[in-house]
């Protein structure tokens, strides 16, 4: 097999892979870029809301400490501490690196970045370009990346993570194009392949989004963390069915808009939790004041963290107080009544919502509600790494961004994806580079690597006749994990859900595809397939095993928080039969000066 | 339940032709679900490029009915469904697979355009100080999407194939997007004269009208910059200026 050698070899090309890419490359190291789509359209770019760093240009309150606070409630303490505080010291570099790149975000009267609300962050933090901050990122970065040297392997797909001597040695996988394998042998290799949404019915995320480095690094031995923690955001677009589960950013919320139940009441006033119920608006008035960037001010119960929104349109709608086609009212056009030019001013800090909603649904945005509900957006689990290096437990092997897990704890809060990938994806980028340094290129072997090749190809040999049509088996999967693993979980339900997947598991071995290997988007199918199931064990297993609701999972057989699960999270690993073993893994002690922060942050 | 009929192209050993496919509609659906739906029940090896189904990637553009759109943001309650919906690929791109391009030519022409360089720092912390209405302009030119539509579309490239003299209104919107950027201090005019051809543009707003981010390519971007190349080359003060400094 044709092979090709790096130092550092990247896996995915979103932000975090970018970043990761653009910064061992500056570190004077080979570097190899595998997207799985052409360059520039990973999922990032369907990032929205803006990316969250504490730059204090909106309001001088916000520091560090303020973001790795909100960061760790929004998480509900489960965390990696460490993580979080890496991430909100070092995220305004980050996003003034990017200015020095050339992004452009909106900005302050004064001539600096300008900042938005969002939910769970106490100040207006998060840096955006309208509604299309994933935009701006991915172009800047991609336009920072391609000179500076990196070979970009466009629509590529990897189908195994090689590790020799217990140490990841390469990749083996197929140029999309021609359908022709090659081997990929590097001294470090950094997975940065996002989520895995596309395991749900409903979901925000693009085709890309199966999981593949969770599947990958699984398979080769390393381990997944938090993955019961899912988040379903709270508002996807419901109506027309063909656009369900497209996103409808947050910023809508941050810029004013009001959650309505059919009844037109603002149902989340109804329920405040406790931890936040010192900072959150008892009145409609104070809130469109916070909006407004009234400092004495609260924020409106809009802007509460997207696991508890989300749960809160849930009860409306199982209530009877739904919209027709079963979610809720977002309406931001009753902002023309406190606002002149409000029609204007919508349509120019939310232009790709005015867009999608005229385009996809007959709906003006400016002058009536959308329609929302929730949908699976992201996964706070994945790859288990070291805070700092983001080196998994397979040396060699780092992973950054949402296929890596920590930061996030049981919920992510909006924006801080988008600064995750930038802080992890630079620190994966520069110890990736050390590492192939200090670390000679441990060869692949080839008869594994040819073993990895041939699995991929089985498809071919099943042909059509009484094999599995690998779309119909993707789509049951979806329905099943929509079903049984959603937003809501019961232990039986669960429990069916995995002599499910068993099930699903078989007559995905026995998919079948036609035509050649050009090209080919039904074997692409079956191979993504084989990464959804493996992910949608894993989120199984681990909801399983946490007895309790917290954060993204909620338990209806389990419905309160429990002290107990507070003290660990869940890891599961591939076992010596090949079985998936689970395990509570406890959670590194919080150095006092860090718990010290966190109390003062809670008045 | 309603079905639309759709005229797929396909490529075989003798280039391609349109396949006939039935699709059933449901509420909403875009030309995107209707592929899908192909592929799912007929055709499990129809290539198609796509990403993110909301419009903002910019992957799956084609020429339905003729007209080159996003497949994803082409509602069939838009298009005629008392006739076959055709839907082929970009005409001005190699063909790999029936409905993908190879679109490789369009990065190694953003390669060789001279990248953003800041001017120093406003500010002693190292940042920098525009105002929103400075930064407007270049926001719209940032929208792209990269969907190449506009580039499928230009008769430069499409009819007269001038790849190697033209980089076409995608890229004269890339380097106006640079070149008006408040901070960027690089010099890329003698370069759109002479590499990237923006005489070739002949104002014909092609490009402008299949904008799916509706950006104002022609007057916004390409005449501004055909400004500042006949400021510079053409203009006859400067040019007498020129000969009295020689």
């Amino acid at each position: 097999m044709e092979t090709h050698e790096y130092d550092v070899l990247v896996i995915g090309a979103g932000g975090a892979g970018l970043r990761a890419a653009i910064e061992a490359s500056a570190a004077g190291v080979k570097v190899g870029l595998i997207c799985k789509s052409l360059l520039g359209k990973a999922h990032t770019v369907m990032a929205e809301g803006g990316v969250a760093a504490a730059l204090a240009n909106v309001d001088d309150r916000d520091n560090w400490k303020v973001h790795f606070a909100d960061t760790m409630r929004g998480g509900q303490y489960v965390n990696n501490w460490r993580m979080a505080e890496l991430h909100a010291k070092e995220a305004p570099d980050r996003v003034r690196e990017l200015e020095a790149w050339g992004a452009v975000f909106d900005r302050t009267k004064d001539g600096r970045i300008l900042q938005r609300n969002f939910g769970g962050h106490r100040y207006p933090r998060l840096a955006h370009v309208g509604d299309r901050t994933g935009l701006e990122m991915i172009r800047t970065l991609q336009d920072q990346g391609v000179h500076r040297g990196i070979d970009v392997y466009m629509e590529f797909t990897v189908v195994s993570l090689q590790v020799t001597d217990g140490r990841a040695s390469g990749i083996v996988g197929y140029e999309r194009e021609r359908g022709r394998f090659k081997v990929f042998n590097a001294a470090a290799i950094v997975l940065a392949t996002g989520g895995a949404g596309r395991a749900y019915k409903i979901t925000s995320n693009s085709w890309e989004g199966t999981g593949d480095g969770h599947a990958l690094g699984y398979q080769a031995g390393a381990e997944l963390m938090d993955m019961e923690f899912i988040q379903f955001h709270p508002t996807g677009m419901i109506w027309p069915p063909s656009v369900q589960g497209i996103l409808v950013t947050e910023g809508v919320r941050g810029e004013g808009g009001v959650l309505l139940n059919k009844a037109g009441r603002r149902f989340m006033f109804d329920d405040i939790p406790e931890p936040y119920r010192n900072q959150t608006a008892d009145n409609e008035e104070e809130g469109w004041r916070y909006t407004q960037g009234d400092k004495n001010a609260r924020r409106p119960p809009e802007l509460l963290t997207r696991d508890h929104v989300a749960r809160c349109i849930m009860r409306e709608v199982k209530a009877g107080r739904g919209s027709p086609h079963g979610g809720v009212f977002l309406d931001i056009s009753w902002i023309k009544k406190r606002l002149s030019g409000g029609a204007e001013h919508i349509k120019r800090k939310l232009p790709s919502m005015y867009h999608q909603f005229k385009e996809l649904g007959d709906i003006d945005i400016t002058s009536e509600p959308m329609e929302v509900g929730p949908t699976t957006h992201y996964i706070m689990g994945g790859i288990r790494v070291d805070a700092d290096t983001q080196m998994s437990s397979i040396p060699g092997l780092f992973a950054a961004g949402e296929c890596a897990a920590g930061i996030n704890g049981a919920n992510r809060l909006g924006g801080n994806s988008l600064s995750d990938l930038l802080v992890f994806g630079k620190r994966a980028g520069e110890y990736a580079a050390i590492f192939s340094r200090e670390n000679r290129r441990v060869p692949v072997d080839p008869a594994s690597a040819q073993g990895a090749a041939d699995a991929a190809l089985k498809p071919f040999a099943h042909g059509t006749g009484r094999a599995e049509n690998p779309y119909t088996v993707q789509a049951t999967l979806q329905d099943m994990m929509q079903s049984y693993v959603g937003i809501v979980r019961r232990e039986d339900e669960m429990q069916h859900a995995l002599v499910e997947l068993a099930a699903l598991k078989d007559r995905a071995d026995r998919a079948g595809i036609t035509g050649h290997r050009e090209y080919n988007p039904g074997w692409h199918t079956a191979i993504d397939l084989e990464n959804l199931l493996t992910v949608s064990e894993a989120i199984t297993r681990s909801a399983i095993e946490r007895k309790e609701s917290r954060g993204g999972h909620f338990r209806e057989d389990y419905p309160d928080k429990s002290p107990e699960y507070a003290t660990f999270n869940i890891v599961t690993r591939r076992g010596p039969d090949g079985s998936m073993e689970v395990r509570r893994v406890p959670l590194p002690p919080l150095p006092p000066e860090l718990k010290q922060i966190i109390e003062e942050q809670k008045s | 339940m309603t079905t639309a009929g759709f005229k797929v192209w396909r490529s075989d050993d003798a280039g391609g032709h349109f396949a006939d496919y039935s699709v059933d509609v449901v509420p909403g659906m875009v030309v995107l679900d209707a592929i899908h739906q192909i592929q799912a029940t007929q055709a499990g090896d129809l290539a198609v490029r796509w990403n993110c189904k909301a419009g903002k990637c910019g992957s799956c553009s084609a020429e339905i009915n003729g007209n080159p759109r996003l497949m994803c943001m082409t509602r069939l309650n838009t298009l005629n469904l008392l006739e076959p919906v055709t839907v082929e690929p970009m005409r001005a791109f190699p063909l790999l697979k029936d409905l993908v391009t190879d679109v490789s030519w369009n990065y190694a022409v953003k390669k060789a355009i001279k990248p953003f360089k800041p001017r120093p720092p406003d500010a002693p912390d190292g940042t920098w100080r525009m105002q929103q209405k400075d930064v407007d302009r270049v926001q719209e030119f940032r929208k792209c999407i990269e969907c190449f539509l506009c580039q499928d579309v230009c008769h430069v490239l499409r009819d007269h194939h001038q790849y190697d003299r033209f980089i076409g209104p995608r890229f004269l919107t890339y380097a106006a997007a640079l070149e008006m950027h408040p901070l960027d201090a690089e010099d890329r005019v003698q370069e759109l004269k002479d590499v990237h051809g923006v005489g070739y543009c002949n104002i014909t707003r092609c490009c402008t009208k299949v904008c799916p981010e509706h950006i104002t390519i022609t007057e916004n971007a390409i005449i501004p910059l055909k400004e500042r190349v006949v400021d510079r080359f053409y203009d006859p003060l400067t040019r007498l200026l020129r000969v009295f400094k020689s």
